[in-house]
């Protein structure tokens, strides 16, 4: 039982970094995609190829898993996020679904048996969980302090104006594409990173596990959670996580078929958008405007001194 | 005086319907410049062409002496978001406010090309003086703010980045009488004070001929009348079109 509320929090921390991708092209940018496993799988396969074909060290692979899902990202960015709303979201569903095809038709089988992660000789293995817990909450924890220091700054309330409102944007002097396509490539590079973790902790990949349910499932955390609110997309990812595996915690997966779960992502969606439609934590407030002041008053001080 | 924006024999053309005909203005420094015509005369294609959000077919336009939107190949118009940098500020239709924010964060978005933080907060209590009614929302959600407040704002936040040229499309849209004469009232105050031009669109052609000097008239995308405000005021053919006598 410990075991299992273990794989749980591991698959939560691998879904709460996507889930923080997605929070950055959605939450903050106001963008619905549908392409998040892509991602997760372009990151999962670079990671498999490096650690296992070329043989070398995991922690190589990360920020390559990251700068290439995060380059596939900007690719499909730059002709797609002309669209709009739900223009933007079949579109990018389709590339999520093209990204799978390629590595199905590729390899039908996928890569098994990478070498394991290790971090000075110790080896991050499947039997002992809680390393391996420590190992992706850690990084979880990097990429909810940065994110949070993008949403605060000139960046980050760039980007909100562009979710706000794209004509006043515009007409307030920002780039609506640049912080577009920048807001999709960072979402797809966090992406790629939580791929390299999944390969990690599984040693396989195989194109089965990158389906469309796995970019719905990234997005209900993000609007369970709180669109824009990185605490409340990482609530999300465990919420989710935890009804994906609530037929086997409770020793019934023999009587619940699984597509049950997903039958509970619905009815939470429904239950949240007639009773919250914020999100649980709701959006987090937008603090730039306070820094600006503070700095103003710094610099008045330094005149003064 | 100088112009400060020249429009010359512009067309822009959506698919094969012509929006705008060979149309040429001249906008002098310091004047208020009104823009009347009907639905879909192609008002706010013209602005939108000033701000370069539809590609021109023919001719071009300068702000300030240098080209910023030109039809030519080889030559790229200046894009929309720098052209804020240069002097132009657009308050668009409908307002565009950004309704979760408060009124003080819109503010800051208005001064997003401007790096000093000093500025910025001076910029900021002028508008508060200006529109007493926003220093005592500033903290509140735009949402919250009434239509005309709203207005208000969206008129500050274009003020933020100090412009040349304000460009305002519909500030009357949807607005009660007195709240529109206000709008007007404070129009004509920005641009006695802080010497902007401004180019006001507007269907409201009485409001906008009496709170400009001189206006154009635009009838399916052509200039069909043009001269000071007051002439037009009493002429036959705009008093019957617009002002409904």
């Amino acid at each position: 039982m410990l075991n299992f509320f273990q794989l749980i929090i591991i698959y939560a921390g691998i879904y709460a970094l996507m889930a923080i991708g997605q929070n950055c092209i959605t939450g903050n940018t106001g963008m619905l995609s549908l392409c998040h496993a892509g991602f997760y799988c372009i990151g999962s396969y670079v990671t498999a190829i490096i650690c296992k074909t070329m043989g070398l060290p995991f922690w190589f692979s990360l920020p390559v898993a990251a700068v290439a899902a995060g380059l596939v990202g900007f690719l499909i960015g730059v002709p797609t996020l002309r669209l709009k709303g739900d223009y933007l979201c079949i579109a990018t569903l389709g590339l999520g679904e093209i990204i799978r095809n390629i590595a199905t038709n590729v390899n039908p089988v996928g890569i098994n048996s990478v070498p394991r992660a290790a971090l000075f000789g110790y080896q991050f293995s499947s039997r002992n969980k809680l390393t391996f817990i420590l190992l992706i909450w850690f990084f979880v924890m990097i990429a909810y302090v940065l994110f949070r220091q993008l949403a605060h700054s000139r960046i980050g309330r760039a980007m909100i104006a562009v979710r706000e409102d794209e004509v006043a944007a515009q007409s307030n002097g920002i780039n609506v594409t640049k912080y577009k396509i920048g807001a999709f490539t960072l979402g797809a590079a966090i992406g790629g990173v939580a791929g390299c973790f999944a390969t990690a902790y599984t040693l396989t990949v195989s194109p089965g596990s990158y389906t469309f349910m796995v970019s719905v499932m990234v997005l209900c955390m993000v609007v369970l959670g709180g669109m824009g609110n990185l605490k409340g997309v990482i609530l999300g990812a465990f919420i989710i996580e935890f009804i994906s595996y609530f037929p086997q915690l409770v020793g019934l997966s023999s009587v619940i078929p699984a597509q049950a779960s997903q039958v509970l992502y619905g009815l939470v969606l429904v239950i949240m958008m007639i009773c919250r439609p914020q999100g649980i934590l709701g959006r987090d407030r937008y603090r730039y405007g306070s820094q600006v002041k503070k700095g103003a008053r710094k610099a008045a001080g330094a005149k003064e001194a | 005086m100088a112009s400060i924006l020249d429009i010359d024999s512009i067309s822009v053309r959506y698919g094969a319907i012509e929006a705008l005909h060979k149309v040429s203005m001249k906008v002098s420094e310091g004047d208020i410049i009104a823009l009347i015509g009907a639905n879909g005369a192609g008002k706010s294609t013209l602005l939108k062409a000033i701000v370069n959000q539809v590609p021109l077919a023919e001719g071009s336009i300068s702000f300030g002496g240098e080209v910023t939107g030109t039809s030519e190949k080889h030559r790229k118009s200046v894009p929309t978001h720098l052209l804020s940098k240069r002097g132009i500020a657009l308050v668009p239709e409908g307002r565009h406010v950004f309704a979760d924010m408060t009124v003080e964060e819109n503010l800051d978005m208005g001064a997003f090309l401007v790096d000093d933080a000093r500025l910025i907060a001076r910029k900021k209590e002028e508008m508060f003086d200006f529109f007493p009614i926003l220093g005592a929302r500033k903290a509140q959600k735009t949402r919250s703010l009434s239509g005309g407040e709203q207005q208000m704002m969206a008129i500050a936040r274009a003020l933020m980045s100090s412009p040349r040229l304000l460009l305002l499309d519909e500030p009357g849209l949807g607005l009660a009488p007195l709240v529109v004469q206000d709008i007007f009232n404070k129009i004509a105050m920005i641009n006695e004070q802080d010497k902007v031009t401004v180019f006001l669109v507007e269907q409201n052609a009485r409001m906008a001929l009496k709170a400009s000097s001189s206006a154009y008239c635009l009838e399916n995308g052509n200039i069909v009348l043009s001269g000071p405000s007051d002439e037009l005021l009493v002429n036959d053919r705009v008093r019957a079109a617009y002002l409904g006598e």
